[in-house]
């Protein structure tokens, strides 16, 4: 049986688990139904062109995990920003840890999507947020809807902003062979409110997994949300991280994505500007080797105007990784004073790294500023001359002058301790030789 | 200390040294002077061993041995160091940080330990006092936004923390107002001794009001076409080239 058939087949055992007369049941079941029409995007999409999934569709994934799955803090505590106190909402093989977890609804709601999708003083804001920014049509998008049980649920109410920040971590403990997973995230921050999350997936074995995510973000009036994604898993973890961002008036959203590791990844970045005066923030680091694969694919949509967007992406790729980056932007005829900006610098390190990189503007106003770059390059020499000048050898040269940068990115992450953790994987991944505290 | 034998070189086969030849002596200071596309700059970065440049013919030894099949980095291993007109920003990587990855790189080379944290704090200390570099200063990414009078700075104190046997100021002055222009010649000149020599280049005699040469030389046309006492920097800041370049033809 393929994987598109196992999973109609698992959706009809799934309804046996989930309250049928929910109004979300309705939307779980007309999102099978597209997902049973399109099936597994393919090569032959313009949007799937240079990432395939057919290797995917092959594993024969448990859809369920069998048993509940219990760890001890001490031996996954690296894949936590431990330095800081945060909340924490931790999945093991997709259920909820309440032991690894921190929860709060202390002013703000930092809770389980289970919660939220099946309690009735959840579900007047269900009804108006769930699955009302993410695609109704796009087929993984679809499938992760038709599956939407399990995940985190935030809720940050007017003029508030949580003690601390959020951490989403999923954890594979391959006890399945081959696990796929499916977290349904929510996030609505309302008017002048603020926060803080930081997402990682992250598989503690050699066993095949496969993470199919969608979160939704809602950010209102004047409201701040820094997002955080990092990627950094085992060669037999795949991720396709759905992101829908809906953005009013004067609002900031800043999504970085760290990429540094994982057999396939595709993250779908999408921002709907529905206001004026606000601002998309999209940066992304991406460090890959072996046969690692990424694929950025964002969409900034300008509906109004006197807005910005930002987007930086910064890649280096060495032995048979290969990068995508495909940037839309599509400015509104109505959305004048539009600021867009892009930019993707890519380094190949390796004759057979590989990197497809796309800048795709859809601009119908007349009155924007508008700029993209994308470069594919190696690195200046007149810099690499400059600190073997000073003694440091070619390769270590090399290596910090990649470290530099990609670091450029971080500028904009506004947790120290996350920044200072990134910035070490960096160098490990490049093999800075940092004998010095960063 | 440094000799060069008609030195040739090229980039892309554009011919831009034509026959350098310069002996500099330990404990002397040597100025190059010359118009906008004299050569001077590459005769830097050829001494420094930047890959680009192609040495068509010639030799260029520093303590007689030969440089020519050396990296850069193990150039500066051997006591070359250049300031840079134009600094490169690397950012991410503070001042500090950077200097320390520097010093025990060469120290690495040279069969040495890490220098001991406390000995660099100490170091670091006593360099950046001497050329006015506020701390602050030190924990900022390398020449990332700094003005052009700071780069130079920093280039400045980079030399004082390495100690090489030859540095070479490649236009140290340009971007400096006269008060930065006199604590960075004053920290060159403390770096003075008679076992190491200094090789400064700079369009005009204003510096060398601070950095006094024993010998001022001529660049023009990839060649040494005069060679003088300071006397000669003090001539052609009166004249300008022309004359040379007259000279030169005749």
């Amino acid at each position: 049986m393929d994987l598109k058939d196992k999973l109609l087949s698992s959706f009809l055992a799934f309804e046996n688990n989930v309250d049928l007369d929910h109004p979300v049941h309705e939307v779980r079941s007309e999102a099978i139904k597209n997902f049973e029409e399109k099936g597994f995007p393919s090569k032959k999409e313009e949007a799937w062109k240079y990432t395939s999934l057919n290797g995917i569709q092959k594993v024969d994934f448990s859809i369920f995990p069998k048993k509940e799955n219990t760890l001890e803090y001490k031996d996954i505590k690296k894949y936590f920003l431990h330095e800081i106190d945060t909340y924490k909402i931790v999945f093991i093989d997709g259920v909820y840890s309440s032991y690894l977890s921190e929860t709060t609804h202390d002013g703000v709601d930092v809770c389980l999507m289970s919660a939220a999708l099946t309690k009735p003083q959840y579900k007047q804001v269900i009804d108006v947020y769930f699955n009302k920014v993410a695609s109704k049509d796009e087929s993984l998008t679809t499938l992760n809807t038709a599956f939407s049980k399990e995940g985190a649920y935030i809720y940050i109410p007017k003029n508030k902003v949580p003690k601390k920040p959020i951490q989403i971590v999923h954890l594979a403990t391959g006890n399945e062979a081959a696990l796929m997973l499916q977290p349904r995230n929510l996030v609505i921050v309302e008017e002048n409110a603020e926060v803080q999350i930081i997402e990682r997936h992250q598989s503690l074995t050699g066993n095949e997994v496969l993470t199919n995510s969608v979160t939704e973000i809602f950010a209102a009036k004047d409201a701040n949300v820094d997002y955080y994604k990092v990627q950094n898993d085992e060669n037999t973890a795949s991720l396709i991280d759905n992101t829908y961002i809906s953005q009013k008036d004067k609002s900031i959203v800043r999504v970085h994505t760290f990429s540094f590791g994982g057999k396939l990844t595709r993250n779908n970045l999408n921002f709907y500007q529905n206001g004026e005066y606000m601002d998309s923030v999209l940066k992304g680091v991406t460090i890959l080797g072996e046969k690692q694969h990424v694929d950025h694919h964002t969409l900034v949509h300008h509906a109004e105007p006197n807005c910005e967007s930002h987007q930086d992406y910064k890649g280096i790729f060495g032995e048979k990784s290969t990068g995508v980056f495909n940037g839309k932007i599509i400015v509104d005829r109505i959305a004048q004073k539009t600021n867009a900006f892009q930019q993707n610098n890519n380094i190949l390190i390796s004759d057979k790294a590989t990197i497809n990189t796309k800048p795709q503007l859809e601009i119908f106003a007349d009155d924007v500023k508008c700029s993209h770059g994308c470069t594919i390059g190696q690195l200046d020499e007149d810099a690499l001359f400059y600190l073997q000048s000073r003694g440091i050898p070619k390769k270590e040269a090399t290596a910090l002058l990649m470290y530099a940068f990609a670091n450029n990115v971080l500028e904009s992450v506004r947790i120290p301790e996350l920044k200072t953790r990134i910035n070490k994987i960096i160098a490990n991944k490049l093999g800075v030789r940092v004998g010095f505290e960063l | 200390m440094l000799e060069i034998k008609d030195l040739h070189a090229s980039i892309e086969d554009k011919k831009i040294l034509n026959g350098i030849n310069l002996k500099v002596n330990a404990g002397e200071v040597h100025a190059i002077m010359g118009p906008n596309g004299s050569g001077k700059s590459t005769l830097a970065s050829v001494i420094a061993g930047k890959e680009e440049f192609e040495i068509k013919k010639g030799s260029l030894a520093l303590d007689g041995e030969n440089l020519e099949d050396l990296d850069p980095e193990e150039r500066a291993h051997k006591g070359i160091f250049l300031s840079f007109q134009y600094p490169v920003e690397i950012p991410g990587v503070s001042v500090t940080n950077f200097m320390k990855t520097a010093i025990n790189a060469s120290r690495k080379a040279r069969g040495l330990e890490d220098m001991p944290a406390n000995q660099m704090l100490k170091l670091i200390r006593e360099k950046s006092e001497m050329l006015e570099i506020d701390r602050k200063f030190l924990s900022r990414s390398l020449n990332e936004g700094f003005s052009g009078g700071e780069k130079k700075r920093n280039e400045i104190f980079q030399m004082a923390m390495l100690e090489p046997k030859l540095a070479i100021l490649d236009e140290t002055d340009s971007g400096l107002d006269i008060d930065a222009l006199r604590i960075v010649a004053n920290g060159v000149n403390k770096l003075r001794g008679k076992d190491n020599a200094i090789i400064v280049i700079t369009h005009y005699q204003r510096l060398l009001e601070y950095i006094v040469p024993d010998f001022v030389h001529v660049l023009h046309d990839g060649k040494i076409v005069k060679s003088g006492s300071k006397e000669l920097a003090l001539e052609l800041e009166e004249k300008g080239y022309d004359w040379i370049k007259q000279e030169a033809i005749v």
